[in-house]
């Protein structure tokens, strides 16, 4: 009895194996034994066969390297700036359409359609308002400030975080609607018997329900700020100015010079500083949702 | 009495502040789209300072934001798609990159999807596990191996380079699982005892109930790949190959008004997903929404 038990189990493996297979080859071609041969490439001195062990050779070439720390101190910047922003915002949002206003459904659209507008299609507008002639300064001039050269200068990082705003606030917004949908209702009228505030409300119940999605959103936000090259290659190109130069322009010039060697190395510190991020952002999330957790 | 009136105040503020938002969330959309219908010379005087086009003409002093066309003309879509038909081919290259990836992303993946849903196991949870870590990596960590591939395999600088990568991404099949582990087990054991083998409860049971999942899946992993930029420039080399996403930016400054309105064909077919699919779109969304779980 229990041996046929086990073959069944047996064969369900097999089956089972047999539906992840596709997915389950092209992951391990695509992405796992390559990735091994990345570790390789970032632990040796060349990309032939008789290359020599160097160890963490790679690694502190990178770390020395101007250009990465360039690249990672302005990718790192912006992700400290815009996904913070991102959050908070989207929450706003939530909140607002929350509310029991009329056009509900019709701001909702609204709000998600930056998300469906490719990026490439947005730059000109985004040209034409922070341009050194464009409307921004324009804008600026009427209140009697001086003009800024928006893209060539410390400005720029706001520029391109306000286009990721532009675009993403929508998609975390809808996930923090959802989430606030989800706080149980009975806990709310409770608070509004006793006389709790609004803000109360806001700080004790929905905050604590909501932390979850924030986890969420945050790691999706941050993913979302290491592809800003994007953005930025649209807007201001391959050579932009240097508060706009990310890791992905870097990874760009080494893929250009076949830099085999800097680019895994750089491609496994920032697979680690991903890992080290997301796992703190669920040990932060653990320990302040824990008592409200279903 | 007086709470109330608070109460209609604090709504009549929200109102106010969602128009101010939903203006600043619809203008950059709205602008291009009506800026593409207007005529070179318009274009040229509005933002003939900033593109420093060579056309002559009138310039204006200061940029000219403008909603409303002077006068209404189809001239930059006749010249963008009639007379010149590289766009219509870098567009071209956006739909033939980006279609497949969708069709073959969202097969595969609900393949994996169901073999996820139906055993369960410390390898498989281990193997999902995985997938979601590599579904959370930037796309800098995964392009170096997925270029090293292309290498090998000869297939550098040819579409496969993106479509094949693409299609094995993680994204869908972490989120097509979750749809899936929330249908109910009995329908399965049911069309077990009445004799289905596994690949009919697969297509005759578990596809149908997921169907507006499939739909929403398909038009997230869309515009993910309709908005690329950073693996055609990476893993294609030639310039004839790459989408309009990328030959947007490179239109030159004299052709702007060109440029508005190719940037509005661009964003045409993702607009129109959006108004036909919106309410599958928000119901993936609110789905993707949690990894733990």
């Amino acid at each position: 009895m229990r041996n046929k038990h086990r073959v069944e189990r047996g064969k369900d493996f097999l089956r089972s194996l047999c539906f992840l297979c596709p997915s389950f080859f092209g992951v391990c071609l695509f992405f796992i034994v390559p990735f091994g041969v990345v570790i390789h490439y970032a632990l040796t001195d060349s990309s032939t066969a008789d290359a020599a062990f160097v160890g963490l050779d790679n690694f502190k070439k990178l770390m020395t390297n101007a250009a990465f720390r360039l690249a990672a101190k302005n990718t790192l910047t912006f992700s400290a700036l815009a996904v913070p922003l991102s959050v908070l915002l989207a929450i706003a949002l939530a909140v607002m359409l929350e509310s029991r206003i009329p056009l509900k459904s019709a701001f909702r659209s609204f709000f998600l359609s930056p998300m469906m507008v490719p990026v490439a299609s947005i730059v000109l507008i985004w040209q034409v308002l922070f341009n050194f002639n464009g409307s921004a300064n324009v804008l600026l001039s009427l209140f009697g400030a001086k003009a800024i050269d928006w893209l060539n200068s410390d400005y720029a990082q706001m520029v391109v975080i306000l286009l990721f705003l532009w675009k993403n606030l929508g998609y975390n917004m809808i996930l923090f609607m959802a989430g606030l949908h989800n706080i149980p209702k009975d806990l709310l009228e409770y608070a509004d018997v006793e006389g709790a505030s609004e803000w109360f409300k806001f700080r004790a119940i929905k905050l604590r329900y909501l932390s979850p999605t924030i986890l969420f959103v945050t790691i999706l936000s941050l993913i979302n700020s290491f592809k800003i090259f994007r953005e930025v290659y649209l807007l201001a190109g391959n050579y932009p100015y240097e508060g706009l130069y990310t890791l992905q322009h870097f990874m760009n010039n080494m893929f250009n010079a076949l830099d085999y060697q800097k680019l895994s190395a750089a491609a496994i510190v920032m697979a680690l500083v991903m890992i080290v991020l997301i796992a703190l952002l669920f040990v932060i999330e653990n320990w302040f949702g824990k008592d409200v957790e279903g | 009495m007086k709470r109330k009136k608070k109460k209609y105040f604090s709504r009549g503020v929200m109102f106010l502040l969602c128009a101010i938002f939903a203006i600043l969330f619809l203008a950059p959309t709205v602008l291009t789209i009506t800026n593409s219908f207007m005529t070179e010379s318009e274009i040229n005087s509005n933002y003939g300072m900033i593109f420093s086009t060579t056309t002559g003409g009138y310039v204006s002093e200061h940029v000219n934001l403008k909603f409303i066309p002077d006068k209404v003309s189809i001239q930059q879509y006749i010249t963008g798609l009639v007379r010149s038909p590289e766009y219509l081919m870098k567009f071209w290259n956006s739909v033939i990159l980006t279609v497949p990836i969708v069709f073959l992303q969202v097969a595969v993946a609900s393949v994996a999807a169901y073999s996820f849903t139906r055993w369960r196991g410390k390898i498989r949870s281990g193997i999902f596990f995985f997938y979601v870590i590599l579904m959370l990596m930037p796309y800098q960590v995964t392009l170096v191996p997925n270029y090293l591939v292309a290498q090998r395999l000869g297939i550098l600088n040819t579409r496969w380079s993106i479509i094949l990568p693409g299609m094995f991404a993680p994204f869908s099949v972490f989120l097509l699982t979750k749809y899936m582990r929330r249908i109910p087990y009995a329908l399965i054991e049911a069309a077990k005892i009445d004799g289905a083998g596994e690949w009919q409860i697969f297509t005759r049971v578990c596809l149908p109930q997921c169907r507006a999942s499939l739909c929403s899946i398909a038009i997230l992993v869309f515009i993910d790949y309709w908005n690329m930029v950073e693996q055609p420039l990476v893993l294609l080399n030639d310039a004839d190959m790459q989408p309009l996403s990328v030959y947007l930016s490179t239109i030159n400054s004299g052709e702007i008004g060109l440029a508005f309105a190719m940037a509005t064909v661009y964003m045409f077919p993702s607009l129109l997903i959006f108004l036909a699919g919106e309410a599958y779109l928000m119901e993936g969304i609110t789905h993707s929404g949690s990894i733990k779980g």
